[in-house]
C-alpha cells in the first residue's frame, strides 16, 4: 500500500513532466504563447513537488516569482513580437534527429549517474529541521550574508542594463 | 515502492533532458528561452532533493540564489531578444548568421 505523499509524488511528477514536453515540442500548436502557459504549469507542478521536499519557503518563492515575474515578462515580449510567423515554418528532419539522439544519450547518463546516488537519509529524523522558512533565514542571513548583499547588486546591475538595451536609439 | 532521492533525480533528469530538447530542436528564440529556463528548474529540483535528503539546508539557499539570478537572466535575455527584434525585424536563430563565415 503506498504512502499518500508517494500518490502526490508520481502525480506532480507526471504532471511537471507532461506539461514540460508540451512547453517544448507541443504537437498541436507551435505558438510561443501556448508553450508560455504550459511552461506555467511546469513551474507550479515542480511547486508541489518542493512542497513533497518540504521546501515550504521554495515553493512560495517558485509560484511567485517564476509563475508571476518571470512568466509575465515572456508574455508581454511574446506580445510585443510578431509571432504569427512561428507556425509555418517547419522544423529540419535532421535537426530533429540530430538532437534527439543527443539528448537521449545525456539522459542515458543522467539516469545511470541518478541510479547509483547514495539514498541517504530522509530528514524527518535528523535534529536539523530541513524546510523551516526560519531555520533557512538563519542560514542565508548568517553564513551566506555576503553573496545574498552580492546577489542585490547583480539585480542592480540587471536592472540598469535592461534599461539601457531598451533605449530607443541603441548606441 | 518508497519514494527517495533517486526518483527525484530521475524526474529532474527527464526535466533537464525535455529542456535540452526544446533548445537544440526549437528555432524560436523565445521557445529556445523557455528552455533554458525549464533545465535551470530541474537543477534546482535536483539541489533542492538532495537538500532533503542530506539533511542540510545549504542546497536551498542555493536554490533561492539561482532563482534570482535567473530572473535577472530573463530580464536581460528578453531586452536582448526585444533589441534585436528592433534591429532584425525576427526572432528566429536561422535568421541571424551575420556572424557566420
Amino acid at each position: 500500500m503506498p504512502q499518500f505523499t508517494d500518490l502526490l509524488f508520481f502525480a506532480f511528477a507526471g504532471m511537471a513532466l507532461l506539461f514540460g514536453f508540451l512547453t517544448v515540442a507541443n504537437p498541436v500548436s507551435r505558438n510561443p504563447v501556448t508553450s508560455a502557459m504550459f511552461l506555467v504549469l511546469t513551474i507550479i507542478s515542480l511547486a508541489g513537488l518542493y512542497l513533497l521536499l518540504h521546501a515550504f519557503f521554495l515553493a512560495a518563492v517558485q509560484v511567485l516569482v517564476y509563475a508571476g515575474a518571470v512568466m509575465v515578462l515572456f508574455l508581454f515580449v511574446i506580445m510585443l513580437l510578431d509571432i504569427k510567423e512561428e507556425e509555418r515554418r517547419r522544423l529540419k528532419t535532421f535537426t530533429v534527429g540530430v538532437g534527439s539522439v543527443a539528448v537521449a544519450a545525456l539522459l542515458g547518463i543522467l539516469t545511470v549517474s541518478a541510479l547509483s546516488a547514495k539514498p541517504g537519509s530522509p530528514a524527518g529524523q535528523t535534529r536539523l529541521a530541513v524546510g523551516d522558512t526560519a531555520e533557512l533565514g538563519k542560514v542565508l542571513f548568517n553564513h551566506w550574508l555576503l553573496p545574498f548583499e552580492i546577489l542585490s547588486v547583480l539585480l542592480l546591475v540587471a536592472m540598469v542594463g535592461v534599461i539601457l538595451l531598451s533605449k530607443k536609439d541603441l548606441k | 515502492m518508497n519514494v527517495g532521492l533517486q526518483h527525484y533525480l530521475i524526474v529532474s533528469g527527464l526535466l533537464f533532458s525535455l529542456g535540452l530538447l526544446g533548445v537544440v530542436v526549437r528555432r524560436n528564440l523565445l521557445v529556445i528561452f523557455m528552455g533554458l529556463e525549464l533545465m535551470l528548474n530541474a537543477a534546482n529540483l535536483s539541489l533542492v532533493a538532495f537538500s532533503r535528503y542530506n539533511a542540510n539546508l545549504d542546497g536551498q539557499v542555493m536554490v533561492f540564489f539561482i532563482i534570482t539570478v535567473a530572473a535577472a537572466e530573463v530580464a536581460v535575455g528578453l531586452a536582448l531578444i526585444v533589441a534585436l527584434y528592433r534591429k532584425r525585424q525576427t526572432a528566429h536563430v536561422e535568421d541571424l548568421t551575420t556572424l557566420k563565415l
